[in-house]
């Protein structure tokens, strides 16, 4: 789970072009969307594309993802009981 | 009728055009076929939050709109109008390659929507939470005339007192290959590319954000008067001269009353031919000024044309590295741009020296 | 105010070739919805969309163009509805008075670009197809085929473009820098924006519910639409009928966000204000409403709420989205939407709101949902883009 945390940050860093961040600086249980990282709904979604090309899993609803990207903690727990690659 | 004066400008180009005065540092290229810009620090402008989604082009825009803001000293506007040529060419690109490459799988949104052609103005809507008057006007080369234009009626309109409007373009690796492919831009190995007498077809292009904030009220600072502004789509060479005399003549004046005439030639021997015949005739005892060799060509660079127009009225002096012949004038007064593109896209644009009075 | 007179209109829709045809559709429920056939696409199985069943080469043919012509299909469809118009303005003579046209699109030539991308290099034919990918070039291709000469412009502001267009043309017509322009938009269907809107999750894959609670998204559309506008010295002159007239008008920016639309509807409520302050008019002086109503959760709400501040809990009037019967036809949307407005006034008739079953649990809004014969004065109308570009028309039934 430790690795797949880390794996998940780089992957935000890169994906959502977080040139100012660093690993150190996400931390696990940290709000990712509103005060926290600051991420929003195009954020969301690119974070959904992500998880069906590197995870494997498609998710219908945008607004799934509310409860899923909450944390980075969150995010590793429901690709660890969902993915499918 | 309410006035429009230009009280602000901000210029992103291929020259140092922000933190100096007026070309003091200008350098001709004439080996490469597309100009690169003369960036500023972005992050002086733009949040890390933001920035991180912007391209060229937008992240261009909102700092020539910011200098023009500040050197107005306004923070706050009631209208934003903005032309663009091609948009948002860098997202347009990558959404497009993702679709093709990826056969349409695996698509983010990011891309999609920057691609939009207002997301210069929507960007700096954002960033400055103005809920004011907002338009994109994507049409070749009259793009940011017909900005210009809207922004003067919504003054004369009583609409609107402080109005931003801006030129943006940016360059595209694919877009520009393919522009190279179809002889828009000129060919490797045909250097040096002189603008003027040029035998060669295609233009060198370039890229670049002018920005300008008009106002109905003239400041300590102004830099001229718009007076009027005309597109038309379409004209033969030898049809020109006879509009430039009847918009002229509709503004009470005609071609002798005209102090300096910018015309973008731009080096296309195929349709410099439009410019040359009214540096042969109709304006051949006026200074004459040229400057697409210094900004390159692209669908806004009459922006920087305009910018040159105004800067000239402020300094009352023609550089050297401007000027197509070696006329002078006393005072410079009264400016005419003219410019065009493969022979469609005309437009003229008259400004003005403000008279000693406050209006 | 009086307004703006418009003397002549062209449409081509999925429902219909034509303005009588549209009309036809309409008044008859006949949606044109369907399964996407001229584009190939993997999402051809979860999207529907409103397609004009003609392919390029039956528009080509229709327009009599020769074969090495490098129209897109947006071109193709503009210059179609464009040239209706001034038939049906009974213009002989585009450039005997100072005539302009404004156009509108997003989608300009993408939809050739996009499907000859990569070919430019190894086909020489192709490169004519390089310059008609601009929004510049619709617009020039519809002027050359009027044979107008004169000042010729693009607006491109998303889906509220056509609306921005109808706008400036007024403004023009008002200010007497123009006696008449020819002003709408068009959008063709093209996989880059079915798999742009797709990345933003809100297409639906199935038939569009504007301000349906279960409403799932839209339906991506394809049309051109324009409108003449003339000045009151020229209906005189000629004798022109006005079929309706631009009697207001307002743009505003939501400043929110890039796509999504503030929650309270700002911009839309700004926009509709500046319209009525144009028309000089009240609230309670709309008969009928064409509202944006894509069916994305995003807009029916934020534009509902809007509405709800503009007119008050207890008095919005009818309205409907005719996006069940077109889909959301992008830059083009405005105007088509302008030529269903003048149809109300013509006609008297509200159009319905199809689809719709189960009100939005956030408000009281119900939608008129069958067509309904009244007496029709003034039609508001609104389109709402991205980058927060929200603009409102006001239609108004001619003395």
């Amino acid at each position: 789970m430790e690795a797949l945390k880390k794996e998940l940050k780089e992957k935000i860093i890169a994906v959502l072009n977080l040139e100012d961040i660093n690993l150190e600086d996400i931390n696990d249980n940290d709000p990712l969307f509103g005060d926290g990282l600051g991420l929003d709904s195009i954020d969301a979604l690119e974070l959904i594309v992500m998880l069906d090309k590197d995870y494997g899993i498609k998710l219908v609803d945008p607004k799934e993802g509310k409860t899923i990207f909450q944390s980075i903690e969150t995010m590793a727990a429901y690709i660890k009981e969902n993915r499918t690659k | 009728m309410r006035k429009t004066y230009i009280n602000g400008v901000g210029c992103i180009s291929a020259q140092k055009t922000f933190d100096t005065v007026f070309l003091e540092e200008a350098e001709i290229n004439e080996n490469d076929t597309i100009l690169a810009l003369k960036v500023p620090v972005y992050k002086d402008f733009i949040s890390p939050v933001a920035i991180r989604r912007m391209a060229k082009g937008v992240k261009n825009g909102i700092a020539a709109s910011a200098l023009a803001m500040k050197e107005a000293n306004v923070t706050t506007v009631d209208a934003i109008i903005t032309g663009t040529g091609m948009g948002c060419m860098e997202d347009s690109e990558k959404f497009l390659k993702a679709i093709l490459d990826n056969k349409e799988e695996f698509l983010t949104p990011t891309s999609f929507i920057q691609s939009t052609h207002n997301t210069v103005g929507a960007q700096i809507a954002l960033g400055l939470q103005c809920k004011a008057y907002n338009l994109t006007y994507v049409n070749g080369s009259v793009s940011f005339e017909s900005a210009l234009l809207d922004a003067k009626m919504k003054i004369e309109e009583h609409e609107a007192s402080t109005i931003l409007i801006g030129g943006i373009d940016e360059t595209a690796d694919f877009t520009m290959s393919v522009f190279k492919l179809a002889g828009f831009i000129k060919k490797e190995n045909e250097s040096p590319y002189k603008v003027l007498n040029s035998t060669t077809k295609g233009a060198v292009y370039g890229e670049g954000a002018t920005f300008f904030v008009l106002e109905d009220k003239k400041q300590d600072n102004t830099y001229a008067e718009v007076l009027d502004v005309e597109i038309l789509n379409k004209l033969k060479a030898d049809e020109v001269e006879a509009k430039i005399t009847a918009f002229l003549k509709s503004n009470s004046l005609q071609i002798s009353d005209i102090d300096a005439v910018v015309l973008g030639y731009n080096g296309d021997v195929e349709f410099d031919t439009y410019y040359k015949t009214l540096s042969e005739n109709a304006f051949a005892n006026t200074p004459q000024v040229y400057y697409k060799h210094l900004s390159g060509e692209y669908n806004t660079a009459s922006a920087f044309g305009l910018w040159v127009g105004a800067k000239i009225i402020k300094t009352q002096q023609i550089p050297e590295i401007l000027k197509v012949n070696s006329l002078e004038n006393s005072e410079y007064e009264k400016i005419l741009l003219y410019n065009q593109y493969k022979g469609i896209d005309h437009s003229f644009t008259l400004i003005s020296k403000c008279l000693n009075l406050k209006s | 105010m009086k307004g703006v007179a418009i003397t002549g209109m062209g449409i081509i829709s999925a429902i219909g070739n034509t303005v009588e045809e549209n009309y036809v559709s309409l008044v008859n429920n006949e949606i044109g919805i369907t399964t996407i056939e001229n584009i190939s696409t993997v999402h051809a199985a979860v999207i529907k969309v409103g397609e004009i069943k003609k392919t390029n080469q039956q528009l080509v043919d229709e327009l009599q163009l020769s074969p090495d012509n490098n129209f897109s299909r947006t071109a193709l469809l503009g210059v179609i509805a464009a040239k209706q118009a001034v038939r049906n303005s009974g213009i002989t003579s585009i450039n005997e008075y100072k005539t302009g046209l404004i156009s509108a699109t997003s989608v300009g030539g993408m939809d050739m670009t996009e499907r000859h991308y990569y070919d430019y290099f190894e086909n020489e034919a192709l490169l004519k197809y390089i310059s008609c990918h601009e929004g510049g070039d619709v617009a020039q291709k519809i002027a050359d085929e009027l044979g107008l000469e004169g000042m010729v412009t693009t607006i491109s502001t998303a889906c509220s473009s056509a609306a921005n267009a109808i706008m400036l043309g007024a403004r023009l017509i008002k200010s007497g820098k123009l006696d008449r322009v020819i002003v709408g938009g068009t959008d063709a269907l093209a996989k880059f924006t079915i798999n742009g809107f797709k990345t933003l999750m809100i297409l639906s894959d199935d038939y569009n519910m504007p301000f349906d609670n279960n409403r799932k998204g839209l339906n991506l559309g394809e049309a051109a639409a324009f409108l003449v506008l003339e000045s009151d010295a020229i209906v005189k002159k000629e004798n022109k009928k006005v079929l309706a007239r631009v009697s207001g008008y307002g743009n505003a920016n939501d400043a929110f966000h890039q796509t999504a639309s503030s929650e309270n509807g700002n911009g839309a409520f700004l926009a509709m204000e500046k319209a009525f302050q144009a028309a000089n008019l009240k609230p309670e002086q709309i008969d009928y409403i064409n509202v944006h109503g894509t069916a994305t959760p995003n807009n029916d709400l934020s534009e509902g709420r809007a509405i709800i501040r503009i007119f008050g809990d207890e008095n919005v009037p009818d309205f409907s989205s005719t996006k069940p019967f077109t889909g959301h036809t992008l830059a083009a949307a405005a105007a088509i939407e302008a030529v269903y407005s003048v149809l109300a006034i013509q006609n008297d008739v509200v159009f319905p709101n199809l689809n719709f079953k189960t009100p939005m649990e956030e408000f009281n809004l119900i939608p008129q949902t069958t067509l309904k014969h009244k007496n029709i004065e003034h039609v508001l109308s609104n389109s709402f883009g991205f980058g927060g570009n929200c603009s409102s028309l006001i239609f108004s039934k001619s003395e």
